[in-house]
Order: C-alpha cells, then structure tokens, then sequence
C-alpha cells in the first residue's frame, strides 16, 4: 500500500511539472462541448426554399407565405424559369423547391386539382425526409385537405424530450464521448512514453508488482476524468440547460465504471504498440472511431445490419451512452441500468485484464 | 538542381523510416479502407424495425386491423402487448420499446358511430431524429386507416367522396430513395482521411525534436521549404494509396460511384490530402513533446471534423458564430466538393470557391510549418 502511494505521488509530481498537459487535459472538454453542443443540431429549421411562379396568385402567394412562417423554411429566391430550378440545388444554394405550375391560381379557383412540384435535395437525408414532410403537412394543412372531423384521432405524447430538441439528444452523448477522446489518448501515451525512454527498464528493476505500478500509473488520470465529467456535466446543465433528472451520484459512479473502460483500452493499446505513433493510430482508428460511430452517438444502433449491431456490444460507451442519457433525460435508476452497468464493469475488467497481461509478459 | 537532390534524398530517408515500420505503415494505408467497411454499413438515420408496444383495450376488429397495419411496416417491429397502460411506461424506461400505442375500450363503438376515435401514442422522445420518425411515420399508418374507414362509411352512406384540391408531387434529387448512407459516405471517407493524414504527420518532427535527431538535419544545408516536402511527400504518397483503396471500398460495397469527372475528384482530393499533411505538420513543429502534439492531433481533427464540418449536422443550422468556426475545418470545403462531384456530379464550375479555400487553407498551413521550421533550426544552431 504504502509503495502505491509512494509510486503515485511521483506520478502525481510528474504530471504538475508540466502544467501544459494539465491544461489540456481541463480546457479542451469544455471548449469543445461549448463549440459542439452548438454545432450537433439534426434539428430541422431554416432550410432554403428557392421558389418558382411564374403567374403569382393570391394561393400561391399565401402557400409560401405559411412555408416561411413556420421558420422551418427560408426563402432564398424566386426563379421565373422553371427550367433553371434545378440549378440553385446543383449550386447548393437551395434545398428545397417549390415550383407552381402557370395555371395554378386558376385551377385552384376553377376547384379542379392542381398540382404543385416540390424538388428535394436528396443528398442530405434527414433534412430531405423531414423537409419533405413539412412542406407537404404545411400545404395540405393550407388548403384543407383531409381535413376529416370524423375517424382516428392520433395524440401524440412525447416523453423526456417533448421539444423534440436534438440537442438533448447529443449534448449527454457528447459528455461520453469527451471522456473517452481525453483519457484513453493519455493513457494509451503514459506507457509507450516510457518504452520509447527507456525507463520501463527502471520499473522492472524495482521490486513494484506490475498491478502496482498500473495503479499508479492510472489514478491520476482517473481523477482528471472525473474532474472533466464535472466541468462538462455543469456546462451541460447550465449553459445547454439539459435537464439532469436522475441521480448525481449513480452518474459519477457510472462515469468510474466507464473510465475503467477507456482506462483500460488506452492502456492496452499503449501494451500492444511499440511506438508512439503507433499508439496513436491505434487510439485514432481502433478506440476513438468506433467509439464515435458505432455507440450511437448519432446513428441508430437499432437502423445497423446485425453483424453491425454485434459489433456494437464490445463498445464501452454504448452502454455509457444508454446510461448518460437515462440519468440525464428520463431520470431513471439502478433498476433500469444495472444490465448496462454490468456490462461496463465486465468489459472493464476485461480490458484491465488483458493489459495487465500483456504488460507482466513485456516484463519478462 | 542541388535543392531537388537534397528533398530527394530526405524523401529517401523519411521512407525508410516508414518502411522501417510495417506496422504503423500498413495501418495508415488498410486500416481506413477497413474501417470504412466497417462503419459504412452503420453509418444511417433511416430508421427501421421501431420496437413497438400496445396496449389494446377495445380488443375489437378495427383495434385489431390498426394493429395489424402497424405490424406489418418495415417501420415498427410489435415487440410486446400489455393489458395495462402504464407497463407501456416502464418498457419506455427500459428501453425495450421506443413507442406505446393505447387503443381505448370504447374505439370501435366511436368509429361506427362516426365520432373521432383517439389513439393515445406515447414517444420515447430521447432521440430526436428518431422520435420525429416515428411520429410522421405513426400519423401517416393513422391516416390511411382512418381515410379508409371514413371512405367506406360514406359509400355505405351513398355518399361520393371528394377529390382532393391540391397534389403535392415531390421528386428527390441526387438521391431518390434517400439512402442516407450515400450522404453519410463522402462524410466518413473525408473524416478516415483527415485523422490518418493529421495522425501520421503530427508526430515526425516532434519525435527529431524528443530523440535529438534534429541537430543532424540542421548541419545539412537544407532549406525549410525543402524539409517540408521531404517530410510530407512520403506521407502524401501513403495517404493517396490509402484514398484509392477507400473509393473502390466504397465504389464496390456501397455502389457509390462517382458521377463527375474523375480528374476533378483526384485534384480534389489531392487539395485535401495535401491540407490534412499541412496541419499535421504545422502541430508538429509547434509542439513540444509526442504526448503534446498527439494531443492536439486528435483534439484538432477528430471531432471538429466529425461535428463542425457538415459531415451529419448541416451547417446551416448551426448559430452564426460556429458557421464562422466552420471556415477552419478543411473537411467543410473537400465535403462540399466530393459530395458535388461523387453524388451531384457537378464540376468545379460549382465548387471552385470550396476548392480555392481548401488549397489556401493547404498551402497556410504548410507556409506556417515551414516558417516555424526555420524559427527551431535558428534555435538549434
């Protein structure tokens, strides 16, 4: 015990002595979760709309009207050619197009059916999906169509996030995904530093156990990550206003679990390479993407191909995804988490495992 | 003539210290290909196979018949049927479904008797993208049903029914069956590219300045200019094997070709290739220990350009000052060129401003490393 204590210390030391670390270690998460909270937005608003009308009428005129006023729609521009639409969305400068044909004012007095074109920019699916079905909603609304007193009246009921704010969605997300960058790139360096140094050697010739000397090695990263889920979890709650509804304490003991996680990894990466640029791909390519893409962070788990979602259950934050955002959003406890937090603590303890393994054989 | 040998001979020397390490070097050329593979198929928003939870309290045929027409969408998936309305809170909470409908007992009665029927929907609003999916999706199966059966209840009435006064007739462009991984593709491929060129470069001066091996290139009379291009041009060749083996992945696997000028799309990524090598650098020579730049590495590439370059979230819904901040992410301008060119094919009649920037972003930041290259030889010497 006292050698751990001794051997974290010196670590302890080491770190203070470059204080530039210690500032990237503290500000970045936050700099970073003000600039990306802002930025990760799926929500749908303000897409351009280039309109074509060739003979205005008072319909047309009220239909764009409705399509702007909903400020999910901007109007960008009116073309008078209808041959040269297509042009603002190859330019990217509309998304949407709303083109009337010349006679629809008349037809639409006259009660025949008129009908009006909508060009979709396909390339960016949600916004085209949702776009799509805002405008048809919006000018079916306008013109009353199917609009039935009678027949099943759908009452929607939207829970945890009735703004429907995907914000909330990814803000929690983003508390998950700060951590994993910040400690698994520092740990997956501590070790390989000292191979490329030289002073692994001088580890082995002192009478510390390899378990020791990971411990010591860790800790001081384990409290700077707790550290950061403090900082990023106030950014959240007080500047994003992300309700935080669950347990404060199940949150912090959730985030050690999860640490021992990305803890875990780094070390094992930094086991596995034998330079620093090797480590650093490792981290790059084999923790932090997967991590990014295949948590569901943003993608769906449940829209994945199953090998894909098999895939999934060996990434850490997925589970710490599930639990951010259950504590966070539904408020939820121990009872609706325990599975997830099983999971983190066996993958951790596997990850610890492994490396400790892998680390006593590099010592022989 | 002279200047040329000394780049070619630092060319020599950087590559067989790449070639020295297979490891490092096959990953830097497989691993994005791979796990461009790997993410493509994750990598979507259509949302399918919704878990689905009801609660039917009728228990009659028109409970039944909408049921049933939940069921069989590709849309939800009917994961569980409760008798009481509120177990349809708690499998929310645990996640087992995404959705609850509640048909209340008195359902048909009210529809036989011409009077609005509501259904109760409960949305697990968590996600936002999903939970609007799943309300669009809900409302237009309500809908159809509900047309239908205010349909037959006027014919049977003898009534005709009415036309309706206005088509919506949409066409999607580009991407008809709004796949969203043919958008999400362009993405993860600039994405694999940005970090394997800021990740492979970010360490080579450090890693002189840390072993001490700059001393020898500062007594040899290269110019700083010349040790850029030694240093990055071994790298640019790595990252232009790396690209052509992600296009085929992707040509191959997830059929996206390339619609314009497959010239354009070279020049295009070469502009990016170079941008990616030319920040990596800049942190290298800016950086004073390995620990540092890799820091600065992934902080500087990893999520800006996952995030702040369009890559999922449009940037025109970000707030005005993050629009600005965009401008610093080369991602931005190669996403708007490789999705122009891959997807659109439009040529750099469209996107030449995007390219312009990218190429001053590019030579910016090789004219700052190459500056502070020759601030840490004057150091040295």
């Amino acid at each position: 015990m006292e050698q751990v204590l001794a051997f974290l210390r010196k670590e302890f030391r080491q770190l203070r002595r470059d204080p530039r670390m210690l500032f990237l270690l503290i500000v970045p998460p936050i700099v970073q979760l003000v600039l990306l909270g802002y930025a990760a937005n799926l929500d749908v608003r303000h897409v351009p709309l280039v309109v074509c009308d060739p003979v205005p009428s008072a319909t047309s005129r009220d239909l764009v009207q409705r399509l702007v006023a909903s400020t999910y729609f901007d109007l960008v521009g009116y073309e008078p050619d209808a041959r040269r639409v297509g042009e603002w969305l190859d330019r990217g400068e509309a998304t949407v197009a709303l083109v009337f044909p010349p006679d629809f004012g008349k037809e639409v007095a006259q009660g025949t059916t008129a009908s009006v074109q909508l060009l979709v920019d396909g390339s960016e699916t949600n916004t085209a999906t949702v776009a799509l079905s805002y405008a048809s909603q919006i000018i079916q609304h306008a013109l009353g169509v199917g609009a039935v007193s009678a027949g099943v009246v759908p009452e929607l009921r939207v829970w945890f996030n009735p703004a429907l704010s995907s914000r909330w969605f990814i803000i929690p997300g983003l508390v998950g995904l700060l951590l994993t960058v910040m400690t698994t790139v520092l740990t997956a360096l501590a070790l390989v530093k000292e191979k490329e140094t030289g002073t692994l050697e001088q580890l082995l010739v002192t009478p510390l156990r390899p378990a020791t000397v990971l411990l010591g090695k860790l800790v001081p990263f384990l409290l700077i990550g707790l550290l950061d889920v403090l900082l990023v979890v106030l950014v959240a709650t007080l500047w994003f206003q992300v309700p935080l509804r669950g347990s404060i304490p199940l949150l912090f003991g959730c985030a050690l679990l999860f640490l021992l996680n990305t803890l875990g990894l780094g070390l094992l990466i930094s086991t596995l390479s034998r330079t620093q640029q090797q480590a650093l791909i490792g981290a790059a390519f084999f923790a932090l993407m997967p991590m990014i893409i295949l948590s569901g962070f943003v993608f769906p788990i449940e829209s994945m191909p199953p090998v894909i979602q098999a895939v999934t259950y060996i990434v850490p934050l997925r589970y710490f995804l599930t639990i951010v955002r259950g504590i966070f959003l539904k408020g939820v406890g121990i009872s609706a988490l325990w599975e997830e937090m099983l999971a983190l603590l066996v993958l951790g303890l596997l990850l610890f495992g492994l490396s400790t393994w892998r680390f006593r054989r590099q010592l022989h | 003539m002279a200047a040329l040998r000394m780049i070619a001979t630092l060319f020599v020397k950087e590559f067989t210290q790449i070639r020295r390490d297979p490891l490092s070097l096959g990953m830097l050329i497989a691993l994005p290909a791979f796990l461009l593979i790997l993410f493509g198929y994750a990598l979507t928003f259509d949302v399918r196979n919704l878990s689905l939870g009801v609660c039917d309290q009728d228990g009659s045929a028109a409970s039944r018949e909408l049921i049933r027409r939940f069921a069989i969408t590709e849309y939800f998936d009917l994961k569980r049927q409760v008798d009481d309305p509120r177990a349809l809170t708690r499998l929310i909470d645990h996640e087992v479904i995404r959705v609850g409908l509640v048909i209340p007992p008195d359902f048909e009665e009210r529809l036989e008797a011409g009077r609005p029927a509501p259904v109760q929907f409960l949305v697990d609003g968590t996600n936002a993208t999903i939970a609007s999916a799943v309300t669009g999706y809900a409302d237009a199966i309500v809908r159809a049903f509900s047309g239908q059966v205010v349909l037959e209840q006027m014919l049977r009435a003898g009534h005709r029914p009415p036309p309706a006064a206005v088509s919506v007739e949409a066409r999607i462009w580009y991407n008809p069956e709004l796949e969203s991984a043919r958008f999400l593709l362009p993405g993860l491929i600039a994405f694999l590219l940005m970090v394997a060129t800021v990740v492979a470069t970010s360490l080579s001066v450090t890693r002189e300045r840390e072993r001490g091996t700059m001393e020898q290139l500062v007594l040899a009379p290269l110019e700083p200019y010349q040790l850029v291009l030694g240093k990055t041009l071994p790298y640019l060749l790595v990252a232009i094997g790396s690209t052509v083996l992600i296009l085929l992945v992707g040509r191959l696997l997830f059929d996206v070709e390339v619609r314009g000028d497959l010239l354009v799309l070279a020049f295009v990524v070469l502009a990016y290739l170079l941008a990616g090598l030319g920040q990596g650098l800049l942190i290298s020579t800016v950086a004073p220990s390995q620990q540092v730049a890799f820091q600065i590495a992934i902080i500087s590439t990893l999520l800006p350009t996952f995030i702040l370059s369009g890559f999922v979230f449009p940037i025109y819904n970000m707030p005005p000052v993050i629009q600005a901040l965009t401008y610093l992410v080369p991602a931005r301008y190669f996403l708007v060129a490789l999705r122009g060119v891959m997807l659109k094919g439009t040529g750099l009649a469209v996107f030449w401003p995007d390219v312009l920037l990218l190429l001053l972003f590019a030579g910016l930041m090789l004219t700052l490393s190459s500056i502070r290259l020759r601030r840490l030889f004057q150091h040295l010497m």
